[in-house]
């Protein structure tokens, strides 16, 4: 052992949780700024209701975080969204209890989810094109199940979407809102607290090197894409409590939101690093252009798409800046 | 003598018809340390997946303490106790030092890794390596040889019996080569099998108790490191008999009118070298000049080409291009200065399948001109026919997909595409490597009559015969180092064999 005194300590880095820091610095001044523009902003309620009105998103978000990390990507979130929603609002007008219908509608979307998953990994197929075909299915089968919005007005539902947690000052925070805390938080614990979130970091990390580590990579990504799929599912559930319907036009381009948020919130496209609590971030900062934007009243709602846009490619680049340097250690 | 713990039988490997490994057999025991050598294209990385699980083998059997095993993962194998570390480190450098030591199969309570856990079983394992890291740093952030401990360290976790190493020390520096020896010297005290590849003979010499070599897919012999002189392990790995004093076989070659040192070099390197690839490196080519690079695989002779042609920048020493003091920062500006390089590996770094022949043949010509000078259809086509008649590329038209060709037109394809440039100094890299007999001879006559037209030829091949038919120098490298030159008469087969292994490094 003598001989081997030469084990040298390394220096923690800080690259790694620097995005996270970054997308918090901005939705820290864009929140200030928006409470200095425009009076009643900074208060409780409307932030409760800025967790609410996402929460959709959020959910879909976090799962869009998972199949990123992974190395992949889907496309199909927002129709599976549509879907999920048309089908329980379908399914309660012919007096399906809520339950069911829900419990169906979540296992829809998981099996969906791993379908796909297992496309892509038993076949090598590309996951865009993959999801792009289960995006156009699940849209067209939502237009099967309803060609127009169906009203709910079943009396649990109605319950269910006025409920709210009484928070601070007589405001509450909406079912939605805390159910979009709640996968916030299981994503949180299960990326960072359990050995199929570690696994998917290294399978985003290094596909050919988890496989060698011995690792399940297979059932790993097939596992995250049905995780995706019960998110797009559970957030199809919280967009029929949001609208009080289901619509099958609804969630067009959502997956592409969910995309920049996941994005914004600091997990690099490309897999393996990253957290569902920066996409959490995420989706806040999309949330509050999006308040900002109706407390304005002059700006057209395209502008939201602009510093959307723009914020994209900001962190984008931020990204590249910041894994150049290790990226330069492995020629 | 202990039973063996692995004992391989007549193991088979065929890709895509083409035999990797014929019939190969290997022994194993506990608290040996066991080389596996052989040149490019022998088979030691086919044997390993195959013993790891990686690849099936076609035929032949593996027994394990006298067990058969068949093992279909790498996963399965770890189970057997078979643990392999690669050649480029096969961990995650996004996740920490103590994710990477311990992924999948982390500690758990509930469903939950328990972080204290896992860190303190991955700093003790470390530990027990003598090594003193912190395990919460991102693996990325470490150097390369800390990243291959950790990787041996996690390999060991899984209480490994046999440990596999696919050239450990390729991209180690010579103070982290003593530790990572002197690590394994303990674990052989502790009852662990190691098989170890690598290039490098001082240290199979400084390391291992047996010898197994590998030539084509088969095992030419498995040997007490006592009883393998150097010479021996060359021959056996080269495949030629070593004889001090045969003149039939070692007949100097006749013409061999070395070029007056009054010339002018066309290149001339002094102390090029590039740390971490080569060592610093004299070299000069003489128009009109075949001079040859000869040395065993991983001794420096690719990394010598590209050096030269500006693919790796080099970081010291001077090159002088026809007298005049020039830096080659890139491939372009090596293209500009009349150099052209004809890389090793055709498949990776050559020809581009889809593509008909006259496209692939004009791609240099046209890349030299640039985008906005397209050369006409006619201009390509008379280029192209130049060449398949002058090389008599055997092909069924000037449009057919270069993927249909045999390796050895391929390979004029290649050469065409680079003569097209009409370069002052050609790099060929194992330019006759993988093709038939005619294409090789063919070859060489065209090699030859580039020197007649006044070319400088930089010539790689591992086959000395062919080095010493074609060369009328010889520059012999040895790890990274260039060790001797020798000309004319003194080019024999056993003339480099005796240079390499007698040469301390």
């Amino acid at each position: 052992m003598a001989s081997l005194k030469e084990g040298r300590r390394v220096k923690l880095r800080h690259s790694r949780s620097l995005p996270l820091l970054a997308t918090t610095g901005v939705l820290a001044i864009l929140y200030t700024s928006a409470s200095l523009l425009y009076p009643g902003f900074f208060t409780v309620r409307v932030f409760l209701n800025l967790l609410g009105d996402n929460a959709f998103l959020g959910i879909t978000a976090i799962g869009m975080t998972f199949v990123i990390l992974s190395g992949g990507i889907d496309l199909s979130v927002g129709a599976v969204v549509a879907f999920t929603g048309t089908l329980i609002a379908s399914l309660l007008t012919r007096g399906t209890p809520p339950g069911w219908a829900m419990l169906l509608a979540l296992a829809i979307g998981s099996t969906f989810g791993g379908a796909m998953g297992f496309l892509i990994h038993r076949y090598e197929l590309p996951p865009f094109l993959v999801t792009l075909g289960g995006m156009f299915f699940a849209r067209g089968m939502s237009f099967v199940v309803s060609k127009e919005s169906v009203g709910i007005t079943h009396p649990l539902y109605q319950q269910a979407s006025d409920f709210g947690l009484p928070v601070a000052g007589g405001a509450s925070l909406p079912l939605t809102g805390i159910l979009f805390l709640g996968v916030v938080a299981l994503g949180v614990t299960v990326a960072h607290g359990t050995r199929f979130g570690r696994n998917l970091y290294a399978l985003g990390g290094n596909e050919a090197s988890a496989r060698l580590m011995g690792l399940p990579v297979g059932g790993v990504k097939i596992a995250a894409y049905a995780l995706n799929g019960f998110c797009s599912a559970l957030a199809g559930i919280v967009a029929t409590l949001y609208m009080g319907s289901g619509n099958p036009a609804m969630g067009f381009g959502l997956e592409l939101d969910a995309i920049a948020s996941v994005v914004i919130g600091g997990t690099l496209l490309t897999g393996g690093a990253g957290s569902p609590a920066g996409t959490l971030v995420g989706v806040l900062i999309f949330g509050t252009l999006q308040t900002a934007l109706v407390f304005d009243g002059r700006l057209n709602s395209w502008w939201l798409r602009i510093a959307v846009g723009l914020l994209l490619l900001l962190f984008i680049l931020l990204q590249r800046v910041l894994s150049r340097p290790a990226g330069a250690r492995h020629p | 003598m202990s039973p063996p713990l692995l004992e391989a039988r007549g193991i088979s490997k065929a890709f895509r018809g083409a035999q990797a490994l014929s019939g190969v057999d290997l022994t194993l025991r506990e608290g040996e340390i066991h080389a596996l050598m052989g040149e490019n294209g022998a088979g030691k990385s086919t044997l390993i997946k195959v013993l790891t699980g990686v690849h099936p083998p076609d035929a032949g059997t593996i027994q394990w303490e006298g067990r058969p095993i068949q093992p279909r993962t790498p996963h399965e194998a770890e189970g057997h106790g078979i643990s392999t570390v690669y050649q480029e480190v096969n961990l995650v450098p996004n996740l920490s030092i103590a994710d990477n030591l311990l992924l999948g199969r982390q500690p758990t309570r509930l469903g939950l890794i328990r972080g204290g856990e896992v860190r303190r079983r991955a700093s003790a394992s470390l530990t027990r390596l003598g090594l003193d890291l912190d395990v919460r740093a991102p693996l990325g952030s470490c150097s390369l040889a800390v990243q291959q401990m950790v990787a041996i360290a996690r390999a060991l976790d899984i209480q490994a019996r046999l440990l596999i190493l696919d050239e450990p020390t390729s991209s180690l520096d010579e103070r982290e080569v003593a530790t990572l020896f002197s690590l394994l010297g303990r674990l052989k005290e502790k009852g662990l099998a190691i098989l170890f590849v690598t290039h490098f003979l001082d240290q199979v010499y400084a390391l291992a108790d047996r010898i197994t070599v590998l030539r084509n897919g088969a095992r030419v012999g498995d040997y007490p490191v006592a009883e393998l002189p150097r010479l021996r392990l060359i021959e056996a790995m080269l495949g030629r008999e070593f004889h001090p004093v045969s003149p039939a076989t070692d007949a100097p070659r006749s013409d061999s009118p070395t070029p007056p040192e009054a010339f002018t070099p066309l290149l001339e390197a002094r102390g090029l070298g590039r740390s971490g690839g080569m060592n610093p490196v004299d070299l000069s080519i003489h128009p009109g000049e075949i001079l040859g690079l000869s040395g065993l695989l991983g001794s420096g002779r690719t990394e010598t080409a590209r050096m030269l042609f500006g693919v790796d920048r080099p970081d010291q020493g001077s090159l002088r291009i026809n007298g005049a003091e020039q830096e080659i920062r890139s491939p372009r500006e090596g293209l500009r200065l009349g150099l052209a390089y004809c890389a090793e590996d055709r498949k990776a770094e050559g020809i581009i399948p889809n593509l008909s022949v006259r496209e692939n043949l004009i791609l240099a010509v046209q890349a030299g001109r640039g985008p906005l000078r397209l050369m006409g259809r006619a201009e390509q086509e008379t280029l192209a026919d130049h060449y398949i008649r002058a090389l008599n590329i055997r092909t069924a038209s000037r449009e057919t997909p270069i993927r249909n060709l045999s390796g050895g037109n391929q390979q004029k394809v290649l050469l065409a595409r680079w003569l097209a440039l009409q370069p002052k100094l050609i790099l060929l890299d194992e330019p006759t490597r993988g093709i038939d007999v005619g294409a090789k001879a063919e070859i060489e006559r065209l090699v030859a009559s580039l020197r007649g037209a006044g070319t400088a030829v930089l010539f790689i091949s591992s086959d000395l015969e062919e080095m010493v038919r074609n060369c009328q120098r010889v520059a012999v490298l040895k790890d990274r180092r260039k060790i001797g030159e020798l000309a004319g008469a003194d080019i024999t087969p056993s003339g480099i064999m005796r240079l390499i292994a007698h040469h301390e490094g």
